[in-house]
């Protein structure tokens, strides 16, 4: 065995050199679906002041307001709750959430989707999504918030 | 690779190093115990068992217990064992003393750090879990003791690099010894890495908890933390590894295959551990995707050296398995000495991080994070990678090192082999329900479900997988018994025979040897590479941490639990 050092120095270099190709088709992949997926890639749709985000501004008022064909959703992520608190839109449209915190970080996980942001006082975060099949998609806080995290779900109804 | 033979065994007088490394590693093993305690109460809490309601005259509900878990296992224990083993393997290797007075102003230093940190946690004045992001607002005293904890390990750093000059001062021109080797890029990765976490405690979160500071940049906070945060689980992993690449060989009746492949693994952390903190950003505004991308490569990146080493521990075990007489495409497996409790434990904790190390890929990979994001997927990928595999190599490795260190043998072997079988199946059951919750159906992490009607309902489906929870949570505290049984028994006896302990570190010997090879010559020039590295991070972090700290937006800090 000892002798075979060589032997095995050869089936590592092939090993690695396989590794990296598969580090490359996966990087290839994530680079193409970020593009193709762009619209749940959460970004900054600007900044609040948190201690205001209860009174003034869009997120005073939250709401789902539909702009042509497509729907806008303005969420406060609250200690411990969201609001509105129910949020209906109509399947195969186009739903952009705007989402900020008054208090804490939170999270915004719509469950069967690619829809999870981090939710950041202070910041606004922006994503959307097309909701294909109707039925009630759970909202889920996946950011610990405090002593009542897990009671923080909430649900969006999809109509047909 | 110099072995030197010890001093004196059963007097610390001879090597006082021995006993400092013995209070770092036993410290480090109290927190576990403490910290670990928690882990089952966990798990039941993911099988809606609620067992919390008993402990509330002590603990106030589960989310101090969560941030006790966390800050106890993920920094306290696995920092301590780095300090411990990173210091004293050099020190062996080389046959120097480390600076002891030093050695033991960072002992102290951790010891009360730990106290100072550990009086808010157990007053529930800090349930901010071990990540502390703001503005959830703790107790001074825990970022105070937490710091002043880190700190101790830039001590530890000072040691390793001057035993480091020491040596090289005597041996111009000789190649750095492999375990040395590993200390010194080990600790500058460190040094480099824990820069964020540094900056973020002392410049903001201090002041902040003072009352100096009105509020903080949470995303700032994020951002510096997760500087740190990415690289902090190859500072838990590398001592796991060293011990690994430098002695299990040699445990398993072997030899080690290359000694230059090893260099350039712990080379490739050094370059590549930093520069990737976004992978735990990207559900973050305020980050552009384009720099989440870049992150995302460099961090598949840092999948290579794990690669490397994948192949060369599996090839170095079947050099031991083929010495020990096993033939064929499998007979190496068995031919392995699994009755060695220090070798099984790395065994299984290997065999774990298989599907821990893909579970990694699938969280780097963007697109699939989004799915798993907080999901108690998390959880499950990283009790594979700290709570299997580091930890079991920890336990491994007390198997031998507490004996070496005390010179009393190890008692109750087959409940030492036991506990590591027990640690292993039940870690597989429950990080792969876990796993399976968080991706099926989005069960989140961090979560007190089984003491919220709302999420017991909500999270309903996945019933048939809390089921397993209960059952590994059980499993593990049978394991977590019997291992801190034999650590304790053997450590607190008071029989001592050191013809009956490991005399010296059993470094293993190597078939490619670093003399001659070309590459080990292009890792040797370690302040070069310590530099790319630097260049490294200024490029991936630079303009975003700028333009973070020229556009900052504080929000004054919240107490919610
Ligand atoms: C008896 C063994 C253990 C069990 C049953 C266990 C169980 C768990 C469970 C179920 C969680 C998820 C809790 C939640 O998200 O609400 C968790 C979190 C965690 N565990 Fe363990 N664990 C054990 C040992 C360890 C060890 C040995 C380590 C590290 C050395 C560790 C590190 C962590 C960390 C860092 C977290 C995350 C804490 C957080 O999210 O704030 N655990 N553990
Ligand atoms: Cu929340
Ligand atoms: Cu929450």
């Amino acid at each position: 065995m000892d002798e075979n050092v060589h032997v095995i120095e050869r089936y590592e270099r092939a090993w690695i050199v396989f590794g990296l190709g598969m580090i490359a088709v996966f990087i290839v992949l994530i680079g193409y679906l970020m593009i193709a997926n762009r619209g749940t890639i959460p970004i900054s749709a600007g900044r609040v002041d948190a201690t205001q985000v209860r009174s003034a501004g869009d997120f005073a008022n939250p709401r789902v307001e539909q702009v042509g064909n497509e729907y806008v959703v303005y969420v406060q992520a609250f200690a411990f709750g969201y609001l509105p608190t129910e949020i209906r839109v109509k399947a195969g449209r186009k739903v952009t959430f705007n989402i900020t915190s008054p208090d804490a970080q939170h999270g915004f996980q719509i469950e069967r989707t690619n829809i999870n942001p981090q939710v950041i006082p202070g910041e606004v975060v922006q994503v959307s999504h097309v909701f294909r099949t109707p039925g009630e998609y759970r909202i889920i806080c996946n950011e610990y918030c405090g002593i009542g995290h897990a009671n923080m779900v909430s649900k969006i109804i999809v109509e047909p | 690779m110099a072995v030197r033979t010890l001093s004196q065994m059963d007097a610390y007088a001879g090597a006082p190093e021995k006993k400092y490394t013995l209070y770092m590693l036993m410290l480090g093993f109290i927190a576990l115990m403490v910290g670990t305690l928690f882990g089952p109460l966990q798990s039941f809490n993911y099988g809606g068992l609620d067992l919390y309601p008993f402990l509330k005259p002590v603990f106030q509900n589960y989310y101090q217990g969560l941030t006790l878990h966390g800050v106890l296992n993920a920094i306290i224990f696995t920092q301590l064992f780095g300090q411990a083993i990173m210091v004293y393997l050099p020190a062996r290797e080389l046959g120097l003393r480390p600076n002891m007075t030093l050695a033991w102003v960072s002992f102290w230093m951790a010891l009360i750090g730990l106290l100072i940190a550990a009086l808010p946690l157990l007053a529930n004045a800090a349930s901010v879990l071990y990540t502390f992001y703001p503005p959830l607002k703790a107790h001074w005293a825990f970022y105070l003791g937490a710091a002043l904890f880190v700190l101790s390990s830039y001590v530890s750093i000072y040691l390793a690099l001057e035993m480091w000059a020491r040596w090289r001062k005597a041996h111009p021109g000789q190649i750095t010894p492999l375990v040395t080797y590993m200390s010194v890029t080990y600790w500058l990765m460190w040094l480099l890495a824990s820069l964020g976490l540094v900056v973020e405690v002392a410049l903001f979160l201090i002041p902040w908890s003072l009352g100096l500071l009105d509020g903080v940049d949470p995303l700032l906070m994020r951002t510096l933390f997760w500087y740190t945060g990415h690289p902090i689980v190859y500072f838990w992993l590398l001592p796991a590894y060293a011990l690994a690449y430098t002695t299990l060989p040699r445990l398993a009746g072997g030899k080690l295959i290359s000694d230059p492949l090893a260099r350039l693994v712990f080379l490739l952390f050094l370059l590549f551990s930093v520069p990737v903190g976004f992978h735990h950003q990207f559900a973050d505004p305020g980050i552009a995707p384009y720099w989440k991308f870049i992150h995302t490569i460099l961090t598949m990146m840092v999948a290579v050296p794990s690669l490397i080493t994948a192949f060369t521990i599996a090839a170095s075990l079947e050099n031991a398995g083929r010495n020990n007489g096993g033939k064929g495409l499998l007979g190496w497996i068995a031919a392995l000495p699994w009755n060695n409790p220090t070798v099984l434990a790395f065994l299984l904790g290997f065999l774990a991080f298989i599907p821990g190390g893909a579970g990694g890929i699938v969280n780097a990979s963007f697109n699939l994070n989004q799915n798993i994001h907080n999901t108690v997927w998390i959880p499950g990928h990283f009790h594979l990678q700290v709570g299997t595999l580091v930890t079991m190599a920890a336990m491994g490795t007390a198997f031998w090192l507490v004996p070496h260190l005390t010179g009393k043998p190890l008692v109750a072997r087959g409940m030492a082999l036991a506990s590591q079988w027990l640690w292993f199946i039940g870690m597989f059951i429950m990080t792969f329900a876990l796993h399976w919750m968080g991706f099926l159906y989005a069960v989140p992490r961090r979560s007190h479900i089984a003491g919220s009607p709302i999420a017991m309902e909500a999270y309903r489906e996945s019933a048939a997988w809390m089921v397993l929870n209960i059952v590994a949570g059980v499993i593990l505290l049978i394991a977590a018994i019997l291992f801190f049984y034999v650590l304790y028994a053997t450590a607190l006896q008071s029989r001592r025979e050191p013809s009956q302990v490991m005399a010296e570190v059993p470094f293993t010997e190597v078939l490619s040897k670093a003399e001659g090879s070309s590459l080990a010559q292009l890792t040797e020039r370690v302040w070069f590479w310590f530099g790319i590295a630097l260049l490294l991070v200024v490029l991936a972090y630079g303009p975003v941490l700028f333009q973070m700290f020229t556009h900052m937006n504080p929000v004054p800090g919240v107490r919610l639990w």
